[in-house]
């Protein structure tokens, strides 16, 4: 157990804009208790530089919940840290002991470009969500509720998939800075359900294309994602996206509508 | 030929041409192992192996080309996508620290680089007789042992084939991911049927070198 009133040498990635060129400065802060949270350290931190007159250390963060997916940073090689299945904001000091060395970096990928310190500029993943990852639906009244049966087991995936803040832990964490969990999670929670059937695969084939043309890296299956992703999406997505990739490209729109042509023959 | 055009553009198209060629490899490599074990049966048996595969040079060039070709395919897409993925991560971490990813998974550029030498120096060896001892293109028994008895030709064998299983150990199981080959109930076999074939693999080949080594297999037999 972490004792109150930690000590701790911190080393941050200090970077004043995308063109510059960024490098570790390390600072004391002393007083730390186990009960704060990750950001409520650098919080201390950024008073103690202010109050020297100093540029505050410049993070992202909103909910300091662990729902936006905002918060993002690798702290001693691990994205969001060392506790599973947790964003940094819910990284609490207990974690660490005092007299402790913390190693504080972005993000870091081409596709993320770093805009100051750790924050990073995660609009590809828009562009990749802009690419496919909508449904069609027809304006007008509301649906009923429950209008189209769900079996539960597909239910229960789409919202596994679903569950994805699209922090981008999973690219910060993939030695190839690959995109494939955000992508195959927000491809299968779609794709699972009766409402996205219609885009299937189109909706695959246009998000695979746009991740790559963001410069993400591709899968080589170590799962290091998986193991950083705060909301444990799994990477059996990531099969399931390249099997409906597969489908995408083999089953051309004519033979496609050949084969719907044949099944209401 | 449009469609295949249009497949090889994404890097998930790059990763299936990668594990459907992996995968006829394997098929290959393990084809290979077990014909090989006819060396436990002496000269007669595999030298009439061989000359059976050397009577039909139709077919044995179809193969020899047809397996170049899928080399030629992998190590492409490999190269490809390498580039990709360096061009990806420019600037690179501190000190990464890994939680899940293996030994192999991350020496997947090392293990296929060093097959690919490997591949070139036992063709050299036993195809082509680029051999530092005697060497007949009908005995092919005798080549082998004369072959293993040098340590040095030995241990490369060893070698090559040590880097063989670990690039099967992760390649058997990625290539079920590049493929889609998913379902809850089967997906805990996966890792076991890659570990099972890649120790098969390995130990079947080593066998052979290790084997002459300690005299277990000798050109009098
Ligand atoms: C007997 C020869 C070989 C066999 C049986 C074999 C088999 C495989 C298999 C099954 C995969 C998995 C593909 C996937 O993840 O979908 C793979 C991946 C790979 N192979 Fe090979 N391979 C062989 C030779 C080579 C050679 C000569 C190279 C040389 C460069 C090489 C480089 C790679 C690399 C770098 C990967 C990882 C690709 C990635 O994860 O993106 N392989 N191999
Ligand atoms: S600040 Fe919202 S997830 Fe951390």
């Amino acid at each position: 157990m972490s004792q109150e009133n930690m000590k701790l040498t911190l080393h941050v990635w200090r970077q004043s804009g995308p063109q510059a060129d960024g490098f570790f400065e390390t600072h004391k802060v002393s007083d730390i208790s186990p009960h704060m949270s990750f950001l409520e350290m650098l919080d201390v931190l950024n008073e103690q530089l202010v109050e020297s007159g100093k540029d505050a250390v410049a993070f992202e963060h909103d909910c300091r919940e662990g729902i936006c997916g905002s918060c993002g940073m690798v702290v001693n090689g691990m994205a969001h840290g060392p506790q599973n299945l947790t964003t940094t904001c819910q990284l609490h000091m207990r974690q660490y002991k005092d007299g402790d060395e913390i190693w504080i970096e972005p993000w870091r990928a081409s596709a993320f470009p770093v805009l100051k310190d750790l924050v990073v500029e995660r609009a590809a993943f828009d562009r990749i969500i802009q690419a496919g990852g909508y449904v069609s639906v027809r304006t007008g009244s509301a649906p009923d509720a429950n209008e189209i049966a769900i079996p539960k087991r597909y239910a229960d995936s789409a919202m596994d998939a679903a569950a994805c803040i699209g922090c981008g832990a999973c690219v910060a964490a993939c030695p190839n800075a690959s995109a494939s969990l955000f992508t195959a999670a927000k491809v299968a929670h779609l794709g699972l359900l009766p409402q996205g059937q219609p885009e299937r695969l189109s909706r695959v084939a246009q998000m695979v294309m746009q991740h790559d043309l963001e410069g993400f890296g591709s899968c080589t299956n170590h799962g290091e994602c998986e193991a950083a992703c705060p909301k444990g999406i799994s990477i059996n997505f990531i099969a399931q996206m390249n099997r409906d990739y597969l489908k995408s490209q083999l089953l051309s729109a004519s033979s496609l509508t050949r084969k719907t042509a044949e099944k209401h023959a | 030929m449009q469609q295949v055009m249009r497949i090889t553009r994404t890097n998930v198209a790059l990763k299936v041409v990668m594990a459907l060629t992996g995968l006829l490899l394997f098929g290959f490599v393990v084809g290979h192992m077990l014909g090989n074990l006819q060396l436990y049966a002496g000269p007669e048996t595999i030298n009439g192996y061989a000359a059976l595969l050397k009577s039909m040079p139709g077919l044995l060039w179809a193969a020899r080309i047809g397996l170049l070709l899928l080399v030629v395919a992998h190590v492409v897409c490999a190269t490809i996508l390498a580039t990709r993925n360096a061009e990806a991560r420019s600037t690179p971490y501190r000190k990464p620290k890994h939680q899940r990813s293996t030994y192999a998974s991350r020496t997947m550029y090392w293990s296929g680089p060093i097959l690919a030498f490997y591949i070139v120096y036992h063709l050299a060896h036993l195809t082509f007789g680029f051999a530092p001892h005697e060497w007949s293109y009908t005995d092919v028994y005798s080549n082998v042992v004369l072959g293993f008895q040098q340590p040095l030709i030995a241990g490369i064998y060893i070698v090559g084939n040590l880097a063989l299983g670990i690039h099967l150990y992760h390649g058997l199981w990625s290539l079920c991911q590049s493929l889609g080959l998913s379902h809850p109930r089967y997906n805990r076999y996966r890792t076991m049927v890659a570990t099972a074939a890649a120790l098969v693999v390995t130990i079947g080949n080593i066998s052979f070198p290790i084997s002459v080594l300690l005299g277990v297999v000798t050109l009098a037999s």
